[in-house]
């Protein structure tokens, strides 16, 4: 057939899906890239399994990597795919039921052989009659290996090296199928591969191969065509992921408030890229101290924050839980501290590549005494940049710890960034120390917002004796008097409930004249936005509210709840923000929506459930 | 006092003197070693506002309370870590981290010997009492074999930690000794820890009168101990006792005390202290030295020079700086694969 249709699509979902090792990050990164340039919406999601290297071929080892593009505002990586690309039969089995009816499977026909139906564990060698896939769904085999293996010939790599490149035969194939420029794809190779040119040279003949390949082959595949969007607002982007954009709020708190950035970690799944983005930046005088455990790196951060820095710390949750005595420390201390979490499935070890909203509670109670802390919770992957640049903010003004939570989900995933300048951003005022003050105690503090004034080691006069000793409220000195202790206490617990006057106030999303209230925190807000617009766009009325700051609460949030007749909370935990609420909000009956299956909510189970509730 | 350079500062005790009192029981080890510290810190010149002094928990972690310095007394086993963090951040500060056996040894272990691999520019007192005194006496990492305390009433049947060894399989670049009370050397050691660029192992014999009474009690005796201790010194010969008549000499591999005038013994034989033999051999068979046979060590017993942590970061920090065209976070951005939209 020499006709090929061209189908207009709103959004796509395009999943790439093999073994660790086959590049899939790549290749859809490369895609969503080219997508974003083009002017669509983008929002990714890599899928990885915990084992570095299971043996290839195996479920165990199959690696995902998911991309959403958009001609409107799309707010998650999407649920089910439109496209898979698989390049063996273990990442077909994991991945096939999930492809939605009338989609599209391309799959390396060179791997679908008898060894690799037997690694993936199929009985039959017809593997797509074992799986029932839907009629509906157009099966694309392409030998990737040996036309990757021809395309390369006359280059003298060895068999092993010539394979690593099918995952860019993948994207030129793709990049045919979505009407993607691939000068564009070869501009990213050649700031990729820059100082390797055999290597870049060979990565382009194979992603020239594939995509002319696509283009000769024609057949029966209709190909997509995603419309620029036009709702982003005007200006410069790029994509990013939640994880870069946390490190480069941290960076860009620093250089606004003019203080040197210190991160003490140690390295953990899903929050080590926050690191290996920070370590990357001595350019700009970040100082990164790999520390020997979680513990030291808090506790060097509680040190580097004694002395003067802009202190931090990344981790998820086991790490968080060793971490929680010196959180208490720097409570007790009234010293500014960053505590980024990359939530992930627990408890104990748990799935530690999957994502989940567990650590809420820990982050607000999991400390010894009383112990308050500030704890936020960014929702989008671009997200990340403003709540990071906020917890420094808000730690440097207040004197506090802040748990800034994020989870795998949205640290890894990507989405647009509109680029900042560090003009742009606000201004950040620490509590520092007058110089003209006399009588200096280290618990001399604001009477009114009863943040405690910093002075920092180096300057003359006001030197000081900080500890996790109770204090007295004026001389400073250790103290176990019972009404001072109170007073500290509640001094403590009000310096940090006054942080609601500085917070933006809590806003309704979606219909405000709803049946239904939906609230979520933090990373969940992309599938709960696009379930409560479907829900609106079909005539059921139902409002969002959806919270980046936890404690404490945007000061209007009793008010706003209590407008709405039905309120239902939805979390990856099972009710643990719910739990929260209801010690906060009188007179609210919270319903509950819980998954903990290591995995984000999906769009339709949203609305079905938002249905249910409606009737 | 003036705003001068505080290098032209001649400072005293009373400068690094709090307003706090001193709150251990009558009779600890303790307050000698804090007298001699405040007097090193009076003579080394280095201003209060330039000191930090940080802690973990326990009897001795409570010193910084009773500096004129910045002071922060952390949780316990943590000092070291916290002062890591407070060095790196802000290098051109002095900092001392006092510890003890148990916040050093148990519960810190583990940045104790990272911040001595990293040879963080650290002066660390370990007090060490082979006893928990704030706890109220249960036995510790350096507790004796067979010693009864409360949560070993038969005898504990666990073998102790030597400092030392610890200092020097952690690829220590100083350990020094000290007495309570032999405040000389003890001025000597510390103010050498001081001066040395890296971590300064100190381990302060402290006796605990309450829980451990005597534990040093061997070397406590003024009468005896010259015969029972040697004060090293870089350079010297290892010459020690009341009539300065005995020394250290190699015997095979091991050392022996020989007397200087018997059996053709004379000053030349004896050994040279060399502290800043990078090699640990003799470092640690001075430093292992034990009682009655052999005179326990006191005074510097190895200082080498090595780069350190907070140093390394820096010049690393400086050397990318020079060449990295990203001097701004909005140069930064200017990085990104960008489009517009």
């Amino acid at each position: 057939m020499d006709k090929v249709t061209k189908t207009e699509l709103d959004n796509v979902v395009v999943r790439f899906s093999g073994d660790s090792g086959d590049g899939m990050q790549l290749t859809g990164t490369l895609f969503s890239n080219l997508s974003a340039i083009l002017g669509n919406e983008i929002s990714t999601f890599p899928d990885y399994p915990s084992e570095i290297r299971a043996p290839q071929g195996t479920i165990g080892g199959v690696s995902g990597f998911q991309v959403h593009l958009g001609s409107s505002k799309i707010y998650t990586p999407g649920d089910d795919p439109d496209v898979l690309v698989v390049m063996n039969p273990a990442a077909l089995k994991v991945n096939a039921k999930f492809v939605k009816k009338g989609g599209v499977i391309i799959f390396d026909a060179d791997t679908f052989d008898k060894s690799g139906f037997e690694k993936a564990g199929f009985k039959t060698e017809n593997p797509f009659e074992e799986l029932s896939i839907s009629a509906t769904i157009q099966l694309i085999p392409a030998p990737l290996s040996t036309l990757t293996q021809s395309s390369l010939e006359g280059f003298g790599f060895d068999n092993k090296t010539v394979l690593r490149s099918k995952n860019m035969f993948a994207l030129g194939l793709i990049c045919w199928l979505f009407n993607r420029p691939i000068e564009q794809a070869i501009h990213f190779l050649q700031n990729k591969f820059g100082k390797k040119p055999t290597i870049l040279e060979a990565n382009i003949k194979v992603l020239t191969d594939g995509f002319n390949y696509g283009n000769n082959l024609h057949l029966t595949v209709s190909t997509f065509f995603v419309e620029k969007s036009h709702e982003t607002p005007k200006g410069k982007y790029t994509s990013i992921s939640g994880n870069k954009a946390t490190a480069w709020g941290l960076i860009a708190a620093a250089q606004k408030v003019g203080l040197q950035l210190y991160l003490g970690s140690y390295p953990i799944t899903p929050a080590t890229d926050i690191m290996h983005e920070l370590a990357a930046r001595k350019d700009l005088g970040v100082k990164v101290v790999q520390a020997e455990d979680e513990i030291a790196g808090i506790t060097s951060a509680i040190g580097a924050s004694f002395a003067g820095c802009l202190a931090a710390t990344s981790t998820s949750g086991p790490g968080l839980a060793l971490k929680s005595e010196a959180i208490g420390l720097a409570v007790m201390a009234e010293l500014p501290l960053v505590v980024i979490d990359v939530m992930r499935s627990g408890p104990s070890t748990g799935m530690p590549t999957k994502t989940e909203q567990t650590d809420l509670l820990q982050a607000l109670y999991g400390r010894n005494g009383e112990s308050p802390a500030v704890v936020m919770a960014a929702g989008t992957p671009d997200d990340c940049f403003n709540f990071a640049f906020m917890a420094c903010k808000i730690a440097l003004e207040h004197m506090t710890p802040v748990i800034l939570l994020t989870d795998a989900f949205i640290g890894n995933g990507t989405s647009l960034w509109k680029l900042p300048t560090l003009a742009d951003l606000p201004e950040i005022k620490p509590n520092y120390v007058k110089s003209d003050m006399t009588d200096y105690k280290v618990t001399t503090r604001n009477e009114k917002s009863k943040v405690r004034y910093w002075s920092i080691p180096g300057v003359k006069g006001f030197e000081h004796r900080n500890g996790g000793l109770e204090k007295d409220y004026n001389s400073g000195a250790i103290s176990s008097d019972p009404e001072n202790h109170q007073k500290m206490v509640d001094t403590r617990e009000e310096k940090v409930n006054n942080i609601s006057q500085f917070i933006p106030e809590l806003k309704i999303e979606g219909n405000k004249d709803a049946d239904l209230l939906v609230i979520g925190w933090g990373g969940t807000h992309g599938h709960l936005m696009s379930a409560v617009n479907s829900m609106n766009k079909n005539g059921k009325k139902v409002a969002l509210a959806h919270f980046n700051y936890i404690n404490p609460l945007p000061k209007n949030t009793v008010k706003v709840i209590q407008q709405y007749k039905k309120v239902v909370v939805c979390e990856l935990n099972s009710g643990q923000f719910a739990t929260f609420l209801r010690s906060k909000v009188p007179a609210v009956e919270f319903l509950q929506y819980n998954k903990v299956q290591g995995q984000p909510f999906t769009v339709t189970e949203l609305e079905e459930h938002f249905i249910s509730l409606l009737k | 006092m003036e705003t001068t350079e505080s290098t032209t500062i001649q400072y005293t005790v009373k400068d690094f003197k709090s307003d706090q009192y001193v709150r251990w029981c009558p009779g600890c080890g303790d307050y000698a070693v804090l007298n001699s510290l405040q007097k090193v810190m009076a003579d080394l010149g280095v201003a209060p506002h330039e000191t930090a002094v940080i802690s973990g928990i326990g009897c001795s972690s409570r010193l910084p309370y009773y500096i004129s310095s910045y002071g922060f007394h952390t949780i316990h086993g943590r000092g070291g870590a916290i002062a890591t963090g407070v060095k790196v951040a802000n290098p051109k500060l002095t900092v001392w981290q006092i510890t003890g056996d148990g916040d050093c040894l148990a519960i810190g272990g583990n940045h104790f010997i990272h911040s001595i691999r990293r040879n963080v520019d650290l002066n660390v007192l370990l007090f060490n009492n082979q006893i928990y005194g704030l706890t109220k006496g249960q036995y510790s990492p350096t507790t004796k074999k067979g010693y009864v305390t409360k949560s070993s009433p038969f005898g504990t049947v666990e073998r102790p930690f030597r400092p030392a060894e610890l200092t020097f399989g952690a690829r220590g670049t100083f350990f020094g000794r000290l007495l309570d009370v032999d405040l000389k050397t003890a001025q000597m050691t510390l103010m050498a820890a001081a001066r040395h660029k890296g971590t300064s192992v100190v381990e302060c014999l402290v006796n605990c009168v309450i829980f451990n009474d005597g534990a040093h009690g061997w070397l406590a005796e003024k009468e005896s101990r010259a015969d029972r201790t040697i004060t090293l010194e870089h350079g010297k010969p290892m010459i020690f006792g009341k009539e300065r008549n005995k020394g250290l000499v190699l015997d095979g591999l091991n050392l022996k005390v020989v007397t200087i005038g018997e059996n053709g013994v004379t000053e030349n034989d004896i050994l040279i202290h060399d502290a800043a033999c990078e090699d640990t051999t003799i470092h640690m068979k001075l430093a292992l030295m034990e009682g009655p046979e052999m005179p326990i060590a006191l005074g510097v017993i190895r200082d080498v020079e090595e780069e350190t942590y907070d140093a390394a970061v820096e010049a690393q920090i400086a050397e990318v700086q020079a060449k990295s065209k990203v001097k701004t976070f909005d140069d930064l951005i200017a990085t990104c694969e960008q489009w517009e939209m």
